[in-house]
């Protein structure tokens, strides 16, 4: 059953509070979102393997903290778009502002545009896909899960980078702290040809670039320091 | 002569000079500030005098007990003392020392505080009121923790490291710990010391907001603040829509930060409070939005001293694991051979705690029993309230919540300056400018 909101007649609040009382069984298991007008905190703090159309632009921390919902915005997001995702998969059709898929632990985040800064900083074990270009310091502090854009990728990427895999089909600007380019071996090609067929891109991953941690800072050493 | 020691070139700094020529690296400990600072010891109770009308000793009402989150929260908190149990992370603390904390904080009608690593079953399941913390790191946050928890704090910083990140060193960072934090094992883990999503009070805002929306508008909001710029920085965690404000000095403990970080960057609690509370009066919002401060405080003078100058509640670290049995010189023996002395023990990163508290290694942290560390810490707890509550009685306060800054005096220029009460015997307050 889809279930219809639109938010230039009912409140944000009224959305929240219904997605979050759905019974475990629910047969409400498609919501569209009418007129999001860039509201902030949309759809957020879900629990629940429903789908969720939102037709237009989102504000702030879209999708945060979403647990097995399948959320997609027809339209740009705002900083911080799935932050702290668990699980499940938010697709955004527009472009993404900072800080898109921010400290999240898991699930799919597909971004159709461009990624602004610091997308994917703290991630921790998420799998971002990125269909045009990241902005800088994008990766930063990345813990764990894979980063992956086709296009560019900006300045000061993977700085202070943990075990996060980054791969970027389009150039790079500078590396950051501890970040460097690393060789892609097969399971580096099956890794990224499996997310490139969930996020459904049709890219040959001889065309990408891998980079990851140079491990040199995992130890504080005097010598290391930036 | 060569008889002379000099006060600048001082033991201590000596020490330092040879330290950092031998190894190349700064020092890295855990505790507070431990040199000198202007602080509740400076200031004095009048009591009741013929003007004022003081109450019976333990046998009138002193009511104790102060709500938090009445601003936005509909689930606001209710504690029977005015004393918190600060925010220390698993992975600094053992398993053993949270629960330990849980139990005794429940046993007192007090709320705990997770800490930099998330939430261990631990100490929610030992934890009747847990404050949940939401850190730069974003360690383990997880939105069931987030619903389960009872409080949230958004810690922006704190006081012994206002502008600085978390630190566990490898050492600390056990299977279990590298788990939680989604790290490698045995790496030297920095956290952050940026929110990863939001900068400035306007992103605070929305950021509130959406913490609001996942928990149905139920959980008080806490903002915590390194003591640096208090007026200016209350004023922006009001306007962001922080139910709560917590004020952390720079005596206030940390489980690992380099040395000069703790002794030389933020401002005693004594100084912040006085500002912390003029902001809130200046936005009307005094007792609405509730005040914590925290470090350094000790015994209930402290308590009662933080109150008077217009705190709803006091949060303590450094006491609790003291209370647990943090330093305790019957560890004097295993404490020499680490190179310390019981009392001076702070090398809390290292992970060899022979109290068993700042430690995960399992044979010295199986040394704490929780059940008694809980009852010992009740024990404390009860005690800074039963004195707090004598003071207030002195003054005529049928509610910790009545004593104010008119009960007070201060025996420095210093402290009358930064408390804004007048010097003993005078009606002298230094300092024109009325805002921090
Ligand atoms: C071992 C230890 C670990 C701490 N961990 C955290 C933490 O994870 N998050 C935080 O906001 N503050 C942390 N703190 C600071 C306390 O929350 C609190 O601000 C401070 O201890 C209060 O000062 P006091 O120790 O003088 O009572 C820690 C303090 C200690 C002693």
């Amino acid at each position: 059953m889809t279930r219809v909101v639109d938010l230039q007649v009912s409140s944000r609040r009224t959305l929240n509070q219904a997605l979050h009382d759905l019974p475990d069984q629910t047969n409400e298991t498609h919501w569209t979102v009418r007129n999001p007008g860039g509201q902030h905190a949309l759809a957020v703090g879900i629990d629940a393997p429903i789908t969720v159309t939102i037709e237009g632009h989102a504000g702030y921390y879209c999708a945060g903290m979403n647990k097995h919902a399948r959320i997609e915005i027809h339209g740009n997001a705002g900083v911080g778009v799935a932050e702290n995702m668990m699980s499940g998969r938010v697709h955004v059709r527009g472009d993404a502002s900072q800080a898109a898929g921010a400290t999240a632990h898991g699930g799919l985040l597909i971004i159709d545009g461009n990624a602004s800064a610091r997308c994917g900083i703290s991630m921790k074990g998420v799998r971002i896909v990125v269909k045009g270009s990241i902005g800088p310091m994008s990766a930063f502090m990345a813990q764990s899960g894979t980063l992956v854009a086709l296009g560019d990728a900006g300045d000061a990427l993977g700085d202070s980078i943990y075990e996060a895999h980054i791969y970027v089909r389009g150039r790079t600007g500078t590396l950051g702290a501890d970040c460097c380019e690393k060789p892609m071996r097969a399971e580096h090609h099956a890794e990224l040809r499996a997310l490139l067929d969930e996020a459904g891109v049709d890219e040959d991953t001889r065309y990408f670039r891998r980079y990851g941690s140079a491990r040199q800072l995992y130890n504080f050493h005097v010598d290391n320091a930036y | 002569m060569g008889s002379r020691f000099s006060a600048t070139f001082d033991q201590h700094a000596l020490a330092e000079i040879r330290r950092a020529a031998a190894t190349g690296i700064y020092d890295i400990r855990g505790a507070g500030a431990k040199r000198h600072l202007p602080h509740f010891d400076d200031l004095l109770f009048l009591g009741a005098s013929i003007s004022r009308y003081p109450l019976e000793g333990y046998r009138e009402t002193c009511a104790t007990d102060v709500w938090l989150g009445t601003r936005h929260a509909s689930k606001p908190i209710h504690l029977k003392i005015p004393i918190t149990i600060a925010g220390m992370s698993f992975g600094s603390l053992s398993a053993q020392a949270k629960e330990a904390l849980g139990r005794g904080a429940s046993i007192a009608g007090t709320s705990t505080t997770t800490g930099d690593g998330g939430m261990t079953p631990e100490e929610r399941g030992h934890s009747s009121i847990l404050v949940y913390q939401y850190l730069p790191s974003r360690y383990g946050m997880n939105p069931d923790d987030l619903r389960r928890a009872d409080a949230i704090e958004i810690v922006v910083g704190q006081g012994a490291k206002p502008g600085g990140g978390g630190m566990l060193l490898g050492q600390k960072i056990s299977d279990r710990v590298a788990e939680m934090r989604n790290l490698p094992k045995g790496i030297d883990q920095r956290s952050a010391c940026r929110h990863p999503d939001w900068t400035g009070p306007d992103d605070l805002e929305i950021k509130i907001e959406e913490l609001r929306e996942i928990t149905n508008y139920e959980k008080p909001i806490y903002v915590k603040i390194g003591a640096t710029r208090p007026y200016y920085d209350v004023a922006l965690a009001v306007k962001s829509g922080a139910d709560v404000v917590v004020l952390d000095g720079m005596q206030g403990g940390t489980a690992a930060t380099q040395d000069v970080f703790i002794e030389h960057v933020g401002i005693p609690i004594l100084a912040a409070i006085r500002p912390a509370v003029q902001a809130l009066q200046d936005l009307g919002q005094h007792r609405k939005i509730q005040l914590i401060v925290s470090g350094g405080i000790r015994n209930g003078a402290d308590v009662a001293k933080a109150l008077a100058l217009g705190a709803d509640a006091v949060s303590i670290g450094t006491a609790a694991l003291v209370a647990l049995g943090d330093n305790d010189p019957a560890y004097e023996a295993e404490y020499q051979a680490l190179g310390a002395t019981a009392g001076a023990y702070d090398d809390w990163q290292e992970g060899r705690d022979p109290a068993g508290i700042t430690t995960q290694d399992p044979v010295l942290a199986a040394r704490l029993d929780p059940v008694a560390g809980g009852r010992r810490l009740a024990n404390y707890l009860s005690v800074l309230t039963l004195e707090a509550q004598t003071i207030a009685r002195a003054c005529g306060k049928s509610h910790l919540h009545n004593l104010e800054p008119e009960d007070l005096v201060a025996l420095t220029i210093e402290a009358a300056a930064m408390a804004r009460v007048p010097l003993a015997g005078t009606n002298w307050i230094p300092g024109a400018n009325p805002i921090g």
